[in-house]
């Protein structure tokens, strides 16, 4: 009989976290802005392909807001991911355009394994010294970005433009969806089209969520970013765990770079330039709290979502300008930190009322009127 | 041995980034003595000016040295960095310019109207980030991130269009020289704001007050003191830093370009806080470490360009350097180092002991 | 090795710069027993337990575990796991942004997935065995501090670990929980796992304990059977003299006669307390005690205006004034020794000097710094007071022992003169050394005129220094006890709500 009492314990369903809380908030503004857009704006937000445009455009903010989610989860920040971006796209594009090799497919593979290979590096010089040397983790990362930015316009002042035909050939392979298309004024259907960079990019958020959550070392940095002190405490290796939360990080912003050069093949100096902050705002956005612990990839997804959605809405709006969109961004930022803020500290508030409730049985009915 | 202990410790954070400027002016010196010649001429107004790469860095490190100061404290306060003080700055010249050219004529006194309007509005704007870290609890990074991503859009609002200009004789003598004095303005206006912030910490308890709050700001709350007060104070005196440093990046150019006006500031004055051996995380600070930081990357920056480093380059080279300042400075590297000395000591201790035995 | 010892450490040795804290220890650990490590703070105990759990490296001696040829060395908890030993510690370390399942099984086990079935099902059944109120999917930081304490527990006892140390793992448990806790550890010497035991509390030590090991300044007394050894003759090992009578001190003073009143509050409430009724005379010692979780620290918080105040009428020295944040209560004389020292009291990286004027400095204002010369002369007048072990005024408070942390705070409420002193937990996770001079100074401050509000979780130190007790339940003032009435017995009484 205890069994099934207790079986009942456990399936019990168990009150929203903080993070789930956070995460659920921005999936439901972007539900909401989406429908708000397709009402009041209509034309190419009722047509499928809008959603798959967000995806297209944004493919690599949105591997670098899951590189950063993992960093700031464990506690950390990495500034540098737009500058790697930045590094990887010209040196392919350099790479792509001297590359003798005959084959096509060896070529383009080794501009894959160098993008890999950019970030890694980064990742591997930043983690050892984040984790290994306890350096200031923006400091570090601020010089990875000054790096990568110098490297750059070390390797190209001008921009450059990939020339390789296969790879442009790549570029232009596009999954056509017909059922999703719609038909033109001519009467031709015009099929939904999804950029290889977009289906990576949903594939990184796939991945970064079950690692996070049925991989050790995923729940690893959850823990060092709760309590660094604790989480050594309870045997976690600390030192690695951060370190492996960089390498990873470098390695999707190498990834992200290569995405990049699919959606634009052309290597220049601002390329993914402040493509950090957009990414940290993403993740924000999405729940994750930079003091570390809390968030996770699929929230980032929408945060980048929601964040691309304003991009367009404001794109379709009179009020185009790109110092329109920088306010707006600034604005729905501005929005949510404040949002987050008081949920958080009425959640905390409400939390702490139960506990000393439950532990002090009696009902307080004469309590003082609590005012705020 | 003791007494060399004290003063060693006095130093303390000081030590790395004095050292490295002296590792700088080494290699200068080893590189081209001329480097640090400094040589009277007459400038394109017709003033006599003191010229030369010493004379260029102090002058050009002035908006960073100043910014660097409030960022100290900001830090200091509330344990993170506020990324928006380029915006603001943007801002601030915004407000500078549009005061200016609003009144009509240049003149002493509309300049000085000008500043002190844009320090209000500038101090407006950093209230803003410090009600959301002081009130709402947000770490700075990301309460700063705001402004970070819309402030230069403000400014552009502000003025509406491209480049205003500011001709006059009052702009240049604020961003160059006053006529008749050799020595770049701006480096007066560090001086300044140094004295101002040496009066306060030296008549105010403002210091142990703000380092209080930021170790533990639930303690200095039970001790009396008002955190959230604290922490929005340091945002005010980062305002104010902040518009004086855009008012002199106006004048130096003589225009106001809402892009490029103390463009990437912030990184740079995180940086000087860092090399200047101050903790990111807050609490303990020194004004002096950030002030030298600031000098330190500048210094770095000439000796580059002086080296024909092409100026978009620079930034590799410099983050070289910092990596390097940081691990020398770093805590792990600071104890391997000791635990180095320390043996080699007791192992030369031992020897002489032995030495000493066999005589 | 003999085949019943578990654990033997030989010759243990660690240096801090300008200190020894441990010099040339032995300890050896039977299996099946609880052995008490005792010492006053900064005798070496906590040293010489990061030591084993690999979160210090040793200078110097050698550590043998049953099981592996050979000493050992341990570099890292984790490392001190994989032999068998664990460790649970005062403050709890585990994460609050986990699950507890999570917490309990993280950081162990081989492999690289995580296995959320498993790991719940066998949580809820550990959790279930011992009686923990704690579901496996909750968010650890959603439960109370004691059971995320019990949850600790639970993850230690987990491991397939030969030695278990608990590192004052009573301190914020009440006495129910203690005995819970006390079943367990018995449980556990039945299987034969070897417990070694720290703690300030004497009778808890003799409840459970079949050894004690004793340490003073880092030095190994030594080690005896309990029943060798009564309580006086231990508290004289820890102390390293002929223990003054502590029965020597005590408050004679009547309890304040009415008309000679410094504080008092009508109907006070703040967020954390509901109203109550509260007045001090001046010269008196009167103390809140009740269970933890009473409202007995949130009254004096509401006294402090420490929590936002919501309602009352406040007199001081017969004029009703307004005090609602600490600031008000300092600048009405009042003072504060909160009850958590290390988050409420210290401000770790400050040095000796800034945490003792921080409070003067503070009531004088911000526009009125105190000179540099002025604070250190203050600094030595109280550091040689009250008998501080500090290397230099500059040191930062944070290396200091508990104890003389304690002692820094209270110097820094004693330098600014108050009028009205409030206590809350003075004693808690410091020596008896220590505690014994702060219970002297209480009663010389009364005879100066002083009063003082006395917290304390050991009734007796409270009937030693009060005259005048405040009986707290369920965030309810349910009785006042004076004179006669001051026996344990019938404080219990009245904690109990054991009223005919």
């Amino acid at each position: 009989m205890p069994d099934k009492k207790q079986k009942v314990r456990s399936l019990q369903r168990e009150p929203l976290t903080d993070a789930q809380m956070l995460m659920f908030i921005s999936i439901g503004i972007f539900v909401v802005m989406y429908l708000a857009a397709m009402l009041t704006l209509k034309g190419g937000f009722l047509k499928p392909q809008m959603i798959f445009d967000l995806l297209n455009d944004n493919a690599a903010l949105i591997i670098i807001a899951c590189s950063l989610t993992v960093v700031m989860i464990g506690g950390g920040i990495n500034i540098s991911v737009g500058g790697i971006i930045g590094l990887t796209v010209m040196s392919c594009a350099l790479f792509l355009n001297g590359c003798m090799i005959e084959s096509s497919f060896v070529s383009i593979l080794l501009t894959f394994l160098l993008a890999l290979g950019i970030g890694l590096a980064f990742g591997v010089a930043e983690g050892f010294l984040v984790s290994y040397l306890e350096i200031q983790p923006f400091i570090v990362t601020l010089a990875g970005m000054f790096l990568a930015r110098g490297l750059t316009t070390i390797l190209s002042v001008n921009p450059v433009k990939v020339t390789h035909k296969a790879f442009l050939e790549l570029v232009k392979v596009k999954l056509k969806i017909s059922w999703l298309g719609y038909t033109a004024q001519n009467g031709n259907l015009i099929p939904a089209k999804i950029e290889i960079g977009a289906i990576v990019a949903i594939l990184v958020v796939i991945l970064m969520a079950l690692m996070l959550r049925y991989v050790k070392l995923g729940r690893n940095i959850y823990a060092v970013g709760g309590n660094r002190q604790s989480a050594l405490m309870l045997g976690i290796n600390v030192k690695r765990t951060i370190f492996w939360s960089y390498v990873i990080s470098g390695l999707l912003a190498g990834l992200a770079g290569f995405v990049f050069l699919m959606h634009k093949p052309a290597g220049n100096a601002s390329v993914a330039l402040r493509g950090e902050m957009d990414a940290i705002a993403s993740s924000i956005i999405g729940g994750t709290l930079l003091t570390g612990g809390v968030g996770n990839v699929i929230g980032t997804f929408f945060g980048t979502m929601i964040l691309a959605t304003i991009q367009k809405i404001i794109a379709l709006s009179p009020l185009n300008a790109s110092w329109w969109q920088e306010m707006a961004n600034g604005a729905m930022l501005g929005f949510f930190i404040v949002l987050q803020s008081v949920v958080l500290s009425a959640r905390s508030k409400s939390r702490i009322k139960q506990n000393s409730r439950k532990q002090n049985a009696p009902p307080v009915e004469e309590g003082p009127p609590q005012t705020q | 041995m003791n007494t060399k202990k004290k003063a060693g410790a006095g130093l303390g954070q000081l030590l790395i980034p004095l050292v490295a400027l002296g590792i700088l002016i080494v290699f200068n010196l080893f590189r081209d003595l001329g480097f640090f010649a400094i040589s009277m001429r007459v400038n394109n107004s017709g003033n006599i000016v003191l010229t030369g790469n010493l004379i260029s860095i102090i002058d050009s490190a002035s908006e960073l040295a100043i910014i660097a100061m409030g960022m100290t404290l900001v830090t200091a306060a509330c344990g993170g960095q506020d990324i928006s003080v380029g915006a603001v700055g943007a801002i601030a010249g915004a407000v500078f310019v549009k005061i200016l050219q609003g009144m009509g004529a240049i003149t002493v006194g509309s300049v000085l109207l000008g500043l002190l309007l844009c320090c209000l509005a500038t101090i407006l704007f950093k209230l803003f980030n410090g009600t959301l870290v002081a009130v709402f609890r947000i770490q700075p990074m990301i309460a700063t991130l705001i402004l970070y991503s819309c402030g230069r859009s403000i400014a552009y609002w502000i003025n509406g269009d491209a480049t205003p200009q500011l001709n006059s004789p009052i702009i240049s003598s604020i961003g160059m020289t006053i006529p008749g004095i050799p020595i770049p303005t701006p480096i007066f206006a560090v001086l300044l704001v140094g004295l101002l912030m040496f009066l306060v910490f030296k008549f105010t308890s403002l210091s142990l007050y703000t380092q209080s709050v930021g170790i533990n700001a639930g303690a200095a709350r039970l001790n009396g003191i008002n955190p959230t007060l604290i922490k929005l104070l340091s945002f005010a005196l980062l305002g104010v830093c902040v518009s004086v440093a855009s008012v002199i990046g106006v004048c130096r150019l003589g225009q106001l370009n809402h892009k490029t006006l103390l463009v990437d500031i912030e990184m740079d004055a995180i940086l000087a806080v860092a090399i200047g051996g101050n903790n990111l995380g807050g609490g303990r600070f020194k004004l002096s470490g950030s002030i030298l930081g600031a000098y330190i990357i500048q210094m770095l920056t000439t000796t580059l360009y002086a080296m024909n480093v092409a100026p978009v380059n620079v930034k590799a080279y410099k983050a070289i350097v910092i990596i390097i300042i940081v691990v020398a400075g770093s805590p792990v590297v600071k104890s391997k180092l000791t635990e180095f000395w320390n043996r080699t000591r007791s192992v030369r201790q031992t020897k002489e002991l032995s030495k000493r035995g066999v005589s | 090795m003999q085949d019943d010892i578990v654990l033997t450490m030989r010759g243990i040795c660690k240096y801090f710069p300008g200190v020894r804290a441990l010099n040339n220890v032995d300890f050896t650990l039977r299996k099946g027993t609880i052995h008490a490590l005792m010492g006053e703070n900064g005798a070496g105990k906590s040293t010489l337990i990061k030591v084993l759990t690999g979160v210090y490296a040793m200078d110097g001696g050698e550590i043998r575990i049953d099981g592996h040829e050979g000493p050992i060395v341990i570099h890292s908890p984790q490392e001190a796991q994989h032999y068998g030993i664990s460790t649970v510690y005062q403050e709890i370390t585990l994460c609050p942004n986990l699950t507890v399942a999570e917490n309990m099984f993280i950081g162990r086990g081989s492999g690289r997935g995580v296995d959320w079935k498993g790991m719940e099902k066998k949580a809820g059944e550990m959790l279930n065995n011992l009686g923990i109120p704690a579901r496996p999917r909750q968010q650890l930081g959603s439960c109370s501090l004691a059971v995320q304490q019990m949850v600790a527990i639970a993850r230690a006892v987990d491991a397939e670990c030969k030695v278990l140390i608990l590192d004052e793992p009573t301190s914020s448990l009440d006495d129910k929980e203690v005995e819970m806790l006390f079943g367990l550890m018995r449980e556990l010497k039945s299987r034969g796992v070897g417990i070694i035991f720290v703690t300030h509390f004497l009778e808890q030590v003799y409840a459970v304990s079949d050894q004690i090991t004793v340490l003073r300044n880092g030095e190994l007394v030594g080690q005896y059977d309990v029943k060798d050894l009564p309580q006086v003759k231990l508290v004289e090992k820890m102390i390293g003299k002929d223990l003054e009578d502590l029965s020597g001190i005590k408050n004679n003073a009547p309890a304040g006669s009415e008309n000679d009143v410094f504080y008092e509050a009508d109907d006070l409430s703040s967020s954390e307390s509901r109203p109550f009724d509260f007045h001090i005379a001046k010269g008196e010692v009167n103390g809140f005690t009740g269970l933890l979780g009473s409202g007995r620290s949130e009254s004096v918080r509401a006294i402090f205006g420490a929590d936002p105040v919501t309602g009352g009428t406040v007199k001081v020295d017969g004029k009703q004034v307004k005090i609602t944040k600490p600031l008000d209560a300092m600048k009405h004389g009042i003072g504060y020794l909160p009850e958590d020292r290390k988050r409420d009291g210290i401000i770790a990286d400050l040095s000796v000097r800034e945490n003792i004027i921080l409070a003067l400095q503070v009531i004088k204002g911000m526009n009125h710094p105190i000179s540099r010369a002025k604070t250190e002369a203050f600094a030595d007048e109280y550091i040689k007071a009250l008998n501080i072990k500090t290397a230099s005024t500059e040191t930062p408070i944070r290396s200091l022992s508990g104890g003389n942390q304690q002692k820094v705070i209270l110097a820094r409420w004693l330098l600014t003169h108050p009028q009205y002193l409030i206590l809350d937990e003075p004693t808690r996770g410091i020596d008896v050394g220590t505690k014994t001079e702060i219970q002297k100074l209480v009663l010389k401050l009364a005879e100066e005129g002083m009063s003082i509000t006395f917290i304390s979780s050991e009734i007796e130190e409270m009937l030693r220094t009060c005259s005048r007790l405040i009986v707290m339940r369920d965030r309810k003032i349910v009785g006042e006890l004076t004179g006669e009435e001051l026996t344990q017995e019938q404080v219990m009484k009245t904690i109990a709500g054991g009223e005919q």
